[in-house]
């Protein structure tokens, strides 16, 4: 049996306003609310409480033959949780139903595992908190910020006591091997890997809605019909996506939706897939084979690496700048500092900054608030500079402030 | 081909234009005729064949009374301030006729030459750069029964703002009615001719001037050490010189080491000496009057950020030429050139907290700047004269086939 493994990413940022050099040391609300609850409205309107509602309905009609993964960011549900509770509410009767998985990664979407390794841990542990506190359930699978994939991680997130890690099927780390086994991570002793099938995973992601690719429309048989060509021995097919691809990257009229809902019974015609969690496909999956992955690798853009978050120098120095101010804020002992310490850590900051204008240059104009990439460069660095000179406010001082600034 | 000025005689970036253009069509094969008002013989024509209209073979019993064209006739120039500018023009001086003084009597007069001279001559169709050649542009193509392109760098409304000069705006208007096709330099212009002038949609094409190319930095040792913020255009209200001081004021508060360097003239200088002095900012500001060649390049090469506050910038050359030399630059989003250059940090002109923020950004991290220069050349070299020629030949072929 090859087992289906469906996972769908949701992820929202703390965005931030257009905050101004004029800003700094006179006002410290650096996020733009009412921006961020419009979109999380939007598309939870567009996408999770639809779709929700349609694969809760699925999974109900097979009568548990239908099942998926999601990995939702923490700081996704933070803001559902004060603005959107219905849609934490629908997320927790999916994982009530025994058929959907919840992964953990880090709780702020953030790249700490390339910046500060107890950070990476921190992020982890309060991401496993807030699954378990919202959802109801503790992740046993992890899977990291745009499934950056280094050997390194795949050993700490072993560490951490996760059973199955998820990440890029890229070519550049496979060769030869098929993304649609089941592997070891070099240097593991338990921990399995399932890898991300790009072809089939960006069919239905980018490739769906693009009337002038030679595929179009794709039927839900269609597709069903290429991955029974896999050979016999597969064990998995990792279509790992972006939840908003199915309701709000693609417009619901592009047919997305009734292609999802249609999938499950084209696939259960050909007898030798069944769907399944990343945990169970892990479970039923021998992982014989050993993968190393020396170098870092991620699911964006044609590279499958990290030029979209640190590819240019603004990029890299924000990046910098925002680690080595770290230490400071710990030290300074104000949670609402390391909170806001934490907003900033979240990659899509830095991804808002990418110059890349290629082909993936229009993906990435779409996902930006920010007229221009250095737009985003000049608000960041300006909010870096007050969170900064936060830390370094005496106590007493700060307490009387905030107070006032928050209240 | 009509125009106004051809290097080196020029005193902005339409003659910058009209030569790039001109010779990348020559060199796609086209045969250009161009007609100045007054040809002095060493203009870099490379294949472009140079007419002055003064030298047109019309004999002097045809048009008894004309004089020649006085070269210091330059489009940013309104009536009212024709006469000083003249004074300055790097044009040999020539004896002033009774028209000296008078510019619209000069653009009647050099309109009356070309329609002579369309008698004599054969072409397929007629392309008038702005507003001066408009009148010989409309008399030339109805004189020899060929379609009138005219070419829009600049209109009435962004050189002088509210104190458009109505005469100016009527010839313009007479010569956006009449052509069979419009060119502008922008679609920032394409609206602007939509809400001024009523232009409508099918005649309307936007071509972008050309980029010039790249130079780099400059070897000399920086003047100054501090940070240096440039303005280098004409101190008139079109530039936004006043908005380039607000904003200064700002950044001079906010980081004491850096300076300001307004480099041009133009009728708001005294004012804007004023407003310095009235700012505080006398110690901080440096004015250098006109530059020219070299001197162009220098104050580039001390600069750490270009800044055009432009009101109102149909498409604006400088900024590409700060970018040749490697200088990150902010634009006013009310300009062409805003549309060809994503890695320019973009403003409104009016808001100088947000002009004040992005030059403070540039000065105070230095991976900004770098990214921007970087970012800037390659889309710099996307814009050439051949690409632009090549859509004006399509032009050519749609309308006189």
């Amino acid at each position: 049996m090859t087992s289906v493994v469906l996972y769908f990413q949701v992820h929202q940022p703390w965005r931030l306003r257009r905050y101004t050099f004029f800003d700094i040391g006179r006002d410290s609300a650096y996020f733009d609310d009412a921006l961020n609850v419009a979109i999380l409205r939007r598309v939870a309107d567009r996408c999770y409480l639809p779709v929700n509602r349609l694969l809760l309905r699925e999974i109900e009609r097979s009568e548990g033959a239908f099942r998926c993964a999601f990995s939702v960011s923490g700081t996704a549900l933070e803001q559902m949780e004060t603005w959107t509770p219905e849609v934490v509410e629908s997320f927790r009767a999916l994982a009530a139903t025994g058929c959907v998985e919840f992964l953990a990664e880090t709780s702020h979407h953030s790249l700490a595992f390339l910046g500060d390794r107890d950070e990476f841990r921190a992020q982890v542990a309060a991401q496993r908190t807030t699954v378990e506190r919202l959802i109801g359930t503790v992740p046993k699978g992890f899977r990291n910020t745009e499934l950056v994939l280094h050997d390194d991680v795949a050993r700490a997130v072993e560490e951490l006591g996760f059973d199955v890690l998820l990440g890029e099927g890229a070519d550049h780390v496979l060769g030869f091997r098929d993304p649609h086994r089941v592997y070891r991570p070099s240097g593991c002793e338990r921990l399995k890997l399932l890898l991300r099938s790009y072809r089939f995973s960006d069919d239905i992601a980018f490739r769906f809605s693009d009337r002038g690719w030679s595929e179009w429309p794709l039927s839900p048989e269609k597709f069903a019909g290429w991955l029974a060509e896999l050979p016999a021995a597969a064990d998995c097919v990792g279509l790992f996506m972006d939840y908003e691809t199915a309701g709000e990257h693609q417009w619901a009229d592009s047919g997305i939706l009734d292609f999802l809902a249609a999938l499950p019974r084209a696939l259960r015609a050909h007898r030798r897939f069944r769907f399944a969690t990343p945990s169970e496909a892990a479970a039923q999956a021998a992982a014989r084979e050993v993968v190393a992955v020396p170098g870092v690798t991620s699911w964006a853009d044609a590279e499958r690496d990290l030029s979209a978050w640190l590819g240019n120098e603004m990029q890299r120095a924000a990046h910098a700048a925002l680690y080595e101010l770290l230490p400071a804020v710990r030290a300074c002992g104000d949670p609402r500092v390391l909170d806001d310490w934490r907003r900033l850590s979240t990659s899509d900051h830095v991804y808002y900054m990418s110059t890349k204008y290629a082909s993936d240059g229009d993906v990435h104009a779409y996902f930006s608030h920010w007229d221009t990439p250095h737009d985003a460069f000049i608000a960041f660095m300006n909010v870096l500079e007050d969170l900064e000179r936060r830390t370094r406010r005496p106590r007493t001082a700060r307490r009387a402030r905030t107070a006032g600034s928050r209240a | 081909m009509l125009g106004w000025e051809f290097p080196p005689h020029i005193a902005g970036g339409l003659g910058t234009a009209c030569h790039g253009l001109a010779r990348a069509l020559a060199a796609g094969g086209v045969e250009v005729l161009f007609v100045l008002p007054r040809a002095l013989g060493d203009e870099d024509a490379g294949g472009v064949e140079i007419v002055g209209a003064d030298t047109a073979a019309v004999s002097d019993a045809d048009l008894p009374e004309l004089l020649p064209v006085d070269a210091a006739l330059q489009p940013y120039t309104t009536a009212a301030a024709y006469a000083p500018a003249a004074a300055v023009a790097e044009a040999p001086p020539v004896p002033r006729g009774r028209y000296g003084g008078d510019l619209f009597a000069e653009v009647a007069r050099y309109a009356r030459r070309v329609e002579e001279l369309a008698r004599t001559r054969e072409f397929d169709v007629v392309h008038a750069h702005d507003w001066m050649s408009f009148p010989a542009g409309i008399a030339a193509a109805r004189a020899a029964g060929v379609p009138l392109l005219v070419h829009v760098h600049s209109c009435e409304h962004d050189r002088s703002g509210p104190g458009a000069d109505p005469r100016i705006v009527a010839i313009e208007q007479e010569g956006l009615d009449a052509a069979d096709a419009v060119v502008c330099v922008s679609r920032y212009t394409a609206e602007r001719l939509r809400t001024h002038y009523r232009t409508r949609e099918p005649a309307l094409r936007v071509v972008h001037n050309a980029a010039p190319p790249h130079a780099g930095r400059g070897d000399d040792a920086r003047v100054v050490e501090d940070p240096v913020v440039l303005f280098l255009g004409r101190v008139t209200y079109q530039k936004g010189p006043g908005y380039f001081l607000e904003a200064a004021a700002r950044v001079a508060a906010a980081l004491p080491r850096a300076k300001f360097v307004i480099a041009g003239s133009g009728d708001l200088l005294p004012s804007t000496v004023e407003r310095v002095a009235a700012l505080g900012l006398a110690r901080r500001v440096h004015f250098t009057g006109f530059l020219r060649g070299d001197d162009v390049s220098r104050a580039f090469d001390a600069a750490d950020v270009y800044v055009m506050p432009s009101v109102s910038e149909p498409f604006g050359i400088s900024p590409l030429e700060a970018v040749a030399r490697g200088v990150p630059v902010i634009v006013s989003r009310q300009s062409g050139v805003a549309e060809v250059l994503p890695s320019a940090l973009r403003a409104d002109f009016w808001d100088v907290e947000d002009l004040a923020d992005k030059i403070l950004s540039v000065l105070r991290r230095p991976a900004l700047g770098r990214t921007l220069a970087a970012g800037a050349r390659r889309e710099a070299r996307e814009l050439s004269w051949s690409r632009a020629a090549r859509a004006v030949s399509a032009l050519y072929e749609e309308f006189a086939g």
